[in-house]
């Protein structure tokens, strides 16, 4: 059986789509994802066989549009009540390693 | 009445009891606690308990009624999946990277709950930030069937069925992302309610894909699922993808449901197709009998694109996570993996914060937004979603409801999909379409197998459809008595080997 191009599944870079996504693998890890994913895409690939030309896309199925709010501040979640879920917070600030040299 | 009869009532026979001055809400929240606290290390099914702010709650709302309060759930204890907020209480979604987190406010379902009157009891293990299908990616270790230890509960809400079956909580919350509230009530025998997308606010629900995610309840009747469902019902300015559609009905209009004429019930040739198990199909057949027994008239309608419903959903749905988990990075909140860099931190934070199936599905939505197969995948499924959207709408304009399975099998083995994604992703085929085209489904027990694991029965409704598909699964239940069904606690021995921590 012949495949043209657009029916190929296309076989994914795990450890650099992994960067991509900020998330280590190991070698193991990243071994035994490829496979699953390669499955995966094999699989969710067959959408490519259907004529989607005439079909508008479905973000959301609510139908909403453009939901405005008066422009008046309401209350929400105190500073202090957020910092005190920051893994390492000083002086009401989160804290992070430097990202300068 | 003694605990044990008050860890079987349901919500209609608690209230009915309190109102009574038979039962007071400390006492029926206290027996829950005390069984809970027995079984759980056998079915694992909830992940912290309140105990005494449990008990604070049930002792106001006991001095409530004594003033004459008639509030919908006042007094009534409810358990809730470990991914809504309840403020002051833990909110994990099953992740170690939220592991230690506390709900710093309440989600605008907790909120409606809590101003009807309810009692936080205990919260429910779920899959990692709901992704899964057994309730076995948890970072608490694999809820267990209480039909059958051996077995899952289904998921990702495994947690909140099983607690519900096993006579933990008269009734939970839950959410469904492409099944997750009626796969795990289906295996766990009992009633679980998806409304419409967009007809109950997801302010505070921990997210998952945000255009899927729908927060529903589990209850061990319709009626229940029905009395919670119209608290938490309704527009919020919190969640603009609510509907400003009132909601309509009432538990009242359910109790006459009985029977089913002058309805037209359609049966979706493709959900009978090759790959469902022949007791399922068993059990459903004569299920859908029992609606023609009760009146309704039967059509056959064709869905001809609800087979691409799978690759459709685990493209977007992915893709969705992969933006939505990206907020988890060791700065605002959450668990953090130091070093010395700040790309590094988060890497090393995501490593060692997410279970395989959340990294597989974070790559795999990373890799279908990504420059170069956007257009191939993610924007081609969204297209797709629009043809599975007509299927249903044409299907629908035929007749009142779907009826169909809720799985393709029963419950399977704990283990038994674990090294297997596809295969976990298959069991979805007959729940995710109800989510890709935003409509309401409800699935109520309908039969156990010869192994005696139960099934269930799924009710598909139009958008808003809701009293529909509730007054069905009304009628339904009140000719059956599958529902009423209880499992045998499990044995003290039960070789459980669930990881507490």
């Amino acid at each position: 059986m012949t495949m043209n191009f657009s029916e190929r599944a296309d076989r994914m870079d795990v450890r650099y789509v992994a960067r991509l996504a900020r998330i280590r693998l190991t070698d193991a890890e990243a071994d035994e994802l490829q496979g699953q994913l390669d499955d995966i895409l094999a699989f969710v690939g067959e959408l490519k066989r259907l004529d989607v030309q005439e079909a508008p896309p479905t973000d959301d199925s609510s139908g909403n549009r453009n939901i405005w709010h008066e422009d008046v501040p309401r209350p929400g979640l105190p500073h202090e009540a957020a910092m005190a879920l920051a893994p390492t917070a000083r002086h009401g600030q989160f804290v992070v390693p430097k990202i300068m040299e | 009445m003694d605990s044990r009869e008050m860890v079987e009532l349901d919500v209609e026979t608690g209230l009915e009891a309190m109102a009574r001055g038979e039962l007071t809400s400390e006492a029926w929240t206290a027996a829950l606690l005390e069984r809970s606290a027995a079984l759980n290390s056998r079915l694992n099914a909830l992940t912290w308990q309140a105990g005494e702010t449990a008990l604070a709650e049930a002792r106001a709302a006991d001095a409530a009624r004594a003033e004459g309060d008639e509030r919908a759930l006042l007094g009534v204890p409810v358990a809730i999946k470990d991914l809504l907020n309840v403020k002051g209480q833990p909110c994990t979604a099953g992740s170690a990277i939220l592991k230690g987190y506390t709900a710093a406010y309440d989600a605008t379902v907790i909120a409606r709950l809590r101003e009807a009157g309810a009692v936080f009891v205990s919260r429910t293990n779920t899959d990692e930030f709901a992704m899964g299908g057994s309730t076995e990616t948890s970072t608490y270790g694999p809820t267990r069937n209480p039909w059958n230890p051996d077995c899952v509960p289904g998921g990702s809400s495994g947690g909140s069925a099983a607690a519900v079956a096993a006579r933990l909580a008269p009734a939970a919350l839950a959410s469904d992302t492409g099944g997750s509230i009626r796969q795990p009530a289906a295996f766990c025998g009992v009633t679980g309610f998806k409304p419409t997308y967009g007809r109950v606010s997801r302010y505070g629900c921990t997210a998952f894909a945000s255009s899927l995610d729908q927060v529903g309840p589990m209850a061990r009747t319709v009626e229940d699922a029905a009395r919670l469902y119209h608290v938490i019902a309704g527009a919020d300015p919190a969640d603009s993808t609510t509907s400003p559609q009132p909601v309509d009905g009432d538990v009242a209009a359910l109790r006459d449901a009985h029977d089913l004429k002058g309805l037209r019930l359609g049966l979706p040739k493709a959900y009978f197709a090759e790959g469902l198990d022949p007791e399922v199909e068993q059990l459903t057949r004569a299920a859908i009998g029992q609606c023609r027994a009760l009146g309704a008239e039967l059509v056959e309608v064709d869905l001809p694109y609800s087979k691409y419903g799978i690759a459709c959903y685990y493209i977007l749905a992915p893709a969705e996570a992969s933006a939505n988990l990206a907020r988890y990075e060791g700065v605002r909140y959450g668990n953090r993996a130091e070093a010395d860099t700040l790309l590094e931190m988060y890497e090393n934070t995501r490593e060692q914060g997410f279970g395989a199936e959340v990294k597989r599905r974070v790559i795999l939505g990373t890799y279908v937004l990504s420059s170069g197969f956007y257009d191939a995948y993610y924007s081609r499924a969204q297209r797709v979603r629009t043809l599975i959207r007509t299927d249903f709408e044409q299907a629908l304009s035929q007749c009142d409801a779907l009826l169909g399975p809720v799985t393709p099998t029963p419950a399977f083995r704990v283990g038994e999909r674990s090294a297997d994604p596809l295969a976990m992703y298959l069991g979805d085929i007959f729940t995710v379409n109800v989510n890709l085209a935003g409509l309401c489904g409800l699935s109520v027990p309908c039969g156990f197998t010869s192994s005696g694991l139960p099934t269930g029965l799924h009710i598909i409704g139009p958008a808003f459809g809701e009293m529909q598909v509730l007054k069905i699964g009304a009628a339904y239940q009140h000719a059956t008595d599958w529902h009423l069904r209880r499992p045998a606690d499990p044995p003290p021995d039960a070789d459980v080997d669930a990881k507490t921590k």
